[in-house]
């Protein structure tokens, strides 16, 4: 029989081993798995990691994709993070994306065609706010309802989409724009665009925000008294009210905090690599970003990893796809096995394996 | 004759401590047999072995004469040996007799089984209704609940596990009552405590434990409590000291405090009112699961309750929360110490910052400063003897009493003007105990007002000044400690739960 028995100390020869020997079980069972298909399991591995970076025909449009990619998945985690550090799970940031997409072209879109320096400005308090504001109806529901923050921000993404739809097909719709739904291009307006900051990097305001809000995070979480809160919260939640930590007051921050930064990657994708609202504007950032959370141990250096391989298992599996033929299944099921070797190893950190058979007492 | 259950160099290592080593006795039928040591001494893994849940790694065991290896509780009880634990198995929305159903290989029907409780329980004085909900069972009547289920399984060997940790001194003499009664049927007991006197009363022979090995064995009644210490302790004890002193202002005062808990099984307080003044202890005892977590929480700001309430030196502060609290000099330490007290999984460190943030300021506008909690947390480590590598250390890998010792230290390195302490040496071993009553007095020499929450009856006796009682949420009159009997900080306490509910029950 195999036993787990908690160590007293995490073990930090797995913290930083257990992701690298994950990567490299899933590329073992990974490579199974393309070899099964028919493929060669080494190209493939090497598409998916080796190409996007550094092979000379595709490097060049797809290093910048990573960043382009990693940018809003690493924002939206770092903002998830806190919460989920206290136990508070903000499911919904796919709708809090949606909805500061939404409120910053709005803001961008209201005073087109002026070039203003002060609009790119005002379109990211508006997303910032939009996030917010979506985020702070579970939070308001869960601090005076007893409502579930889980179900009714999950729910409220599908509410978000309707919004986006009826955004794209109605009244932010292009009036020049023949009638086909979708706003006004926002990147190719001087006054609403998000350009990128250093040309062939994909770095934009988001890219940097993205970094900012990592640094933030880090100071936030090991410095100030907010992040002990946070942390206490979450591992020990009657010590927390013990020592003072108010949990409605935390619900309220952490949430607006996912939100308002769920809404600026919003923004900055709409104002940026995306361009405009368009009905299928938003393509599951803040779902993928739980994920990214998670895979950085909720630490926000560990995020900003997470965000950035994330983004290469993207770009490497669409290259794959179209170099090899493998069927977009198959790539899912590959980063899924990255997800489950890593939360499987996870384990290992906290728990020593003991084989035997004495039962415990 | 043959003794029942014979012991022969049982030795069970865990990694980095000898649990056990080379233990050997006899317990021989119908005695009752005490097993003493302090926490840690190694008795709960001997009597886990007794009862198959842990296999040793060296020794024999033979019950009547013949080799006993249980491999698991189900094999022992098979045999003839039952156990009633420290902390119960109870299911709180379940009745006595379905709980009890639960525990049995091949329950009878319902009502045959109701039938044979209340006989069980009739038989041995144990007052017990099978149809009552176990959730509004008091501690006494839960302990009953897991005799009664043990008895019905016909032991030859009853094992129990520091039963009167929860007891009244009037619930106590009814189990001693009930296990003379076995006994005197030829059931043995094997009664592990670490209450001398207890023992002295009640058992027959005793094998005392210290750090894993057997240090001698005694006939209790013949030796004096304190020669049994210093065998289990392996030195003399000191008795707290404090000199005698007038009490001063009243820092503390709270009056009709009536708060309604938060989950079902928990206990309303109903209008408690004591206060409390500087030099002074005051002294709080009750059975567990009377108010006293209640109590904690409403003078730790952990409930909030009216502003008048509760004073502290003439100023209202029902309403405010734990931090407002703390800066006004009322402090407290709860009785969970992992996940109440401390956060399991954070450092000593960041323990310190826990309750200590704002009087022993460490943190700068917001940003902790962690140089000076770990200097904090250093402190406490060196003032009150923690055994530790230190401060970096995960609170949850420190023993009982030395984290004790921690929580305890924390509060008092801040002077505070009211400590108020839940159970401060539950589960701590006896020099951690007396080293943190000491503190305790010491503290309330230097001008501090403490309130001590405690089950311990002789601790409260030892250390307090004024003494009053918390019974179903309702706390008695102060009377002064000294002088007071046990018999009746009983009746303070409420005498035996339900004695009446159970003479009416018989006659239905």
């Amino acid at each position: 029989m195999i036993r787990l028995e908690k160590r007293p100390q995490p073990s930090q020869g797995w913290v930083i081993g257990g992701p690298i020997l994950a990567v490299v079980l899933t590329m073992i069972a990974g490579g199974v798995m393309f070899a099964a298909l028919g493929s060669d399991p080494l190209e493939a591995i090497r598409i998916i990691f080796w190409d996007p970076l550094f092979s000379e025909r595709f490097a060049s449009y797809s290093r910048p994709q990573l960043l382009v990619k990693a940018g809003p998945l690493i924002l939206i985690a770092i903002g998830l993070s806190l919460g989920f550090r206290a136990g508070i799970w903000n499911i919904g940031a796919e709708g809090q994306y949606i909805v500061g997409a939404i409120c910053g072209a709005g803001f961008g879109l209201a005073f087109y065609p002026s070039e203003s320096p002060l609009i790119f400005p005002g379109m990211v308090l508006a997303g910032l706010l939009g996030g917010f504001l979506w985020s702070m109806i579970p939070a308001l529901l869960k601090v005076y309802a007893r409502t579930n923050e889980i179900l009714v921000s999950l729910l409220l993404v599908y509410v978000a989409e309707a919004m986006l739809a009826s955004a794209a097909t109605g009244w932010l719709r292009n009036p020049e724009g023949s009638g086909f739904p979708g706003s006004r291009n926002l990147s190719r307006h001087p006054g609403t665009n998000n350009p990128e900051l250093i040309d062939g990097t994909g770095m934009h305001w988001g890219v940097l925000a993205a970094f900012i809000a990592v640094i933030a995070a880090y100071v936030l979480m090991n410095r100030h008294i907010l992040g002990y809160q946070i942390k206490l919260a979450g591992q020990a939640p009657r010590a927390a009210r013990f020592g003072g930590v108010s949990p409605a007051r935390l619900v309220l921050l952490c949430m607006g905090a996912s939100g308002a930064l769920a809404g600026a990657a919003g923004l900055f994708e709409v104002s940026g690599p995306a361009g405009q609202i368009t009905i299928d504007f938003n393509v599951g950032y803040g779902f993928t970003a739980i994920i990214v959370a998670f895979l950085g141990r909720l630490n926000p250096i560990g995020i900003l990893l997470a965000g950035m391989l994330m983004a290469l298992t993207f770009i490497g599996g669409e290259l794959a796809q179209l170099m090899l033929g493998l069927p977009a299944p198959s790539i899912q099921a590959f980063q899924g096995m990255l997800l489950f070797f890593l939360l499987a190893l996870d384990v290992l950190a906290n728990y020593r394996v003991k084989w035997g058979r004495e039962a415990a007492a | 004759m043959t003794a029942l259950l014979e012991i022969e160099g049982l030795t069970k290592a865990y990694p980095g401590v000898v649990a056990n080593d080379d233990v050997s006795f006899a317990i021989q039928p119908g005695e009752v047999h005490a097993l003493l040591g302090e926490n840690g001494a190694g008795k709960s893994t001997l009597v886990k072995m007794i009862y198959g849940l842990v296999r040793p790694d060296r020794g024999t065991m033979h019950l009547r004469g013949a080799p006993y290896t249980p491999a698991e509780p189900r094999a022992a009880r098979a045999a003839g040996v039952a156990m009633v634990f420290q902390h119960f198995s109870l299911f709180e929305a379940l009745s006595v007799a379905e709980n009890v159903a639960l525990g049995m290989e091949d329950p009878p029907k319902p009502r045959d089984l109701a039938a044979r409780i209340r006989a069980v329980s009739e038989t041995y004085g144990l007052p017990l209704d099978p149809d009552r909900m176990v959730g509004d069972l008091s501690a006494g009547e839960r302990q009953r609940v897991e005799i009664i289920r043990c008895l019905l399984q016909d032991p030859k060997l009853l094992i129990m596990d520091e039963p009167t940790s929860v007891l009244t001194p009037q619930e106590v003499e009814i189990l001693f009552h009930t296990l003379r009664k076995l006994s005197a049927e030829g059931t043995a007991i094997l009664y592990i405590s670490h209450k001398l006197e207890e023992i002295r009363t009640l058992c027959d022979a005793a094998t005392i434990l210290r750090l894993g090995k057997k240090v001698g064995e005694c006939t209790p009644r013949e030796v004096t409590a304190a020669y049994m210490a210093e065998l289990m302790v392996g030195k003399s004890l000191s008795q707290p000291a404090r000199d005698a002193h007038e009490p001063g202002e009243v820092l503390l005062h709270v009056a009709g405090l009536s708060v309604t808990p938060a989950s079902p099984f928990g206990t309303p307080l109903r209008e408690v009112a004591l206060e409390v003044r500087a030099g002074e202890v005051l002294g709080i005892g009750g059975v567990a699961g009377n108010g006293q977590d209640e109590l904690l929480s409403a003078l730790s700001g952990e409930t909030l309750v009216a502003p008048g309430t509760i004073t502290l030196k003439g100023e209202p502060v029902g309403a405010l929360g734990p931090n407002a609290r703390r800066a006004l000099g009322l402090l407290c330490a709860p009785e969970e110490r992992l996940g109440h007290a401390a956060a399991p999984d954070m450092s000593l460190t960041e323990n310190a910052v826990l309750t200590a943030r704002i009087r022993k300021g460490l943190d700068r506008s917001g940003f902790v400063d962690w140089g000076k909690a770990r200097g904090f947390a250093e402190e406490i480590i060196a003032r009150f003897d923690v055994r530790t590598p230190g401060p970096g250390v995960a609170a949850r890998a420190l023993s009982g009493g030395n984290l004790q010792k921690y929580v305890i230290g924390r509060e008092i390195l801040q002077a505070p003007t009211v400590l108020v302490v839940n159970q401060p040496t539950w589960g701590v071993d006896a020099s951690a105990a007396a080293a943190i009553r000491q503190a305790l007095l010491d503290l309330a020499q230097g001008g501090a007002a403490v309130i001590v929450i405690s089950q311990d009856l002789d601790e409260l006796l030892e250390i307090s000044d004024r003494f009053c009682a918390l019974n179903e949420g309702r706390l008695s009159a102060p009377r002064p400690a000294r002088g007071l009997s046990m018999e009746e900080i009983g009746l303070m306490l409420g005498g035996a739960h339900d004695m009446h509910d159970m003479a009416g029950g018989a006659v239905a």
